[in-house]
């Protein structure tokens, strides 16, 4: 699984891709550890586009996540899902858990302005 | 191990149908039944055997129960739900009371929903019947006894003329009992659980319920599919959402019907039966999970299929 970060404002954007399993969880826990930690990061939207699977052992990173960023008031969102990662996500309600969006711009839009210009500008 | 009897199906606390969604049924039942006619008693019951299992079945609301038939003339049953109780009706009207039966009876762990049919378990009052309580918790014959003493209950555990015998199970070790190899497991619940794995003839029936798997020890996972390996059927745990049983409900001891998919992929376990529902499902909510849970099967595949069943009280399932 590979992983990229960019910044956008203070909303940081990752992009993963391939699948998010028992063997390659902790690489994604290690991309996003630093960035939930970070009281400069006030929002973190997952792109997960280029995702074809993740199993529970993954989700359980998300969840993690979404709990450290919860607890400094910080927000977090997920874009971009394949039809199959939709299906896991709905299936076992982590559509709940997670803000989802169809795109990272539709998610920048609605987690900060100022980010979303950056985007665009970028 | 010939066939899989269940009794009670529920986690937590028995419930039961109320006048509200028995009337939604017959009302779903009436409206797709507009403009049909039926000319005989058999064509209503084709039609009643034909609709959706939430309209025209229930999951049913008795606690752990699970009766496993191994051939042998005794009886062999997992936990002591207040699904016991209809078991026990249902033995004494097929031997009568004057026939001595023998009853193996395992028990996972000693939370109340799990013990609470014994008091009611018609069998035990019986002089010549045997009953022998298998378990891994040194508690069990005090836990047995003491929701039968004044003031929680009328009559106690004296009162039984049934003959009671208590083997204690140590975990991670195989029995031979009642003429079945039982693996017993540790499992993560409050006070411990324990799972059991039974094996006769090349036949495997894992019962592994109460068991929240936190996945926080990467052997966990491997751990488990030993125990699930190559079973004929897997009655497991899925109490909750995978999202509930990681967030809100961690550490309330359950599991969820995507980590025993999983669990049973890497197992390469037959069957899976989703159990232990939670009481505030609805037929109509229980339904959706089993066929989401299949869905995921599907789209999760990794070899062989894995069948996907929700236990409900009254299935019988031939291994």
């Amino acid at each position: 699984m590979d992983v990229i970060t960019r910044h956008f404002g203070k909303v940081a954007v990752v992009a993963a891709t391939g699948r998010v399993d028992q063997s390659s969880a902790s690489a994604l826990e290690s991309a996003l550890s630093p960035l939930w930690g970070n009281p400069d990061v006030a929002s973190l939207v997952l792109d997960f586009s280029g995702i074809e699977y993740i199993s529970s052992v993954g989700l359980r990173v998300l969840m993690i996540a979404a709990r450290q960023m919860r607890g400094r008031r910080a927000r977090i969102a997920v874009t971009g899902l394949q039809s199959v990662v939709a299906e896991i996500f709905a299936i076992s309600r982590f559509n709940t858990v997670l803000e989802v969006f169809p795109t990272v711009r539709d998610a920048l839009v609605a987690l900060s302005p100022e980010a979303a210009a950056a985007y665009d500008a970028a | 191990m010939q066939r899989v009897r269940f009794w009670g199906t529920r986690g937590s606390l028995p419930v039961a149908l109320t006048t509200e969604s028995v009337r939604a049924k017959l009302t779903t039942a009436l409206r797709s039944a507009r403009g049909m006619t039926f000319d005989s008693d058999e064509a209503i019951a084709r039609y009643v055997e034909g609709l959706p299992f939430e309209i025209g079945g229930t999951f049913g609301g008795h606690t752990a129960c699970v009766q496993i038939a191994n051939g042998s003339s005794d009886y062999v049953i997992c936990d002591l739900g207040s699904g016991l109780r209809p078991f026990g009706q249902a033995a004494l009207a097929r031997h009568g009371p004057g026939v001595p039966q023998t009853y193996h009876l395992f028990v996972s762990h000693l939370h109340w929903d799990h013990i609470m049919g014994l008091p009611f378990f018609g069998p035990a009052y019986i002089p010549g019947n045997r009953l022998v309580f298998y378990g891994a918790h040194r508690e069990l014959e005090m836990a047995l006894r003491r929701q039968m003493e004044p003031p929680s209950f009328p009559v106690n555990f004296s009162t039984f003329n049934a003959s009671i015998e208590f083997v204690h199970l140590e975990p991670e070790m195989t029995h031979d009992v009642a003429g079945m190899q039982v693996t017993v497991k540790r499992q993560h619940h409050a006070g411990d659980s324990y799972g059991y794995r039974f094996e006769r003839n090349g036949r495997a029936v894992v019962y592994s319920t109460d068991s929240e798997h936190t996945f926080e020890d990467p052997t966990e996972s491997a751990s488990f599919a030993t125990f699930f390996r190559n079973a004929d059927v897997v009655i497991f745990d899925a109490m909750y959402s995978l999202a509930e049983a990681i967030s809100v409900k961690a550490d309330w001891g359950h599991s969820s019907n995507i980590v025993g998919v999983e669990l049973c992929q890497l197992a390469q376990a037959r069957h899976l039966c989703l159990f232990h529902h939670e009481p505030a499902l609805d037929d109509a909510a229980l339904s959706k999970m089993l066929e989401e849970t299949r869905r995921y099967e599907e789209i999760t595949r990794i070899g062989d299929a894995v069948r996907v069943s929700a236990a409900y009280d009254g299935l019988e399932l031939t291994l």
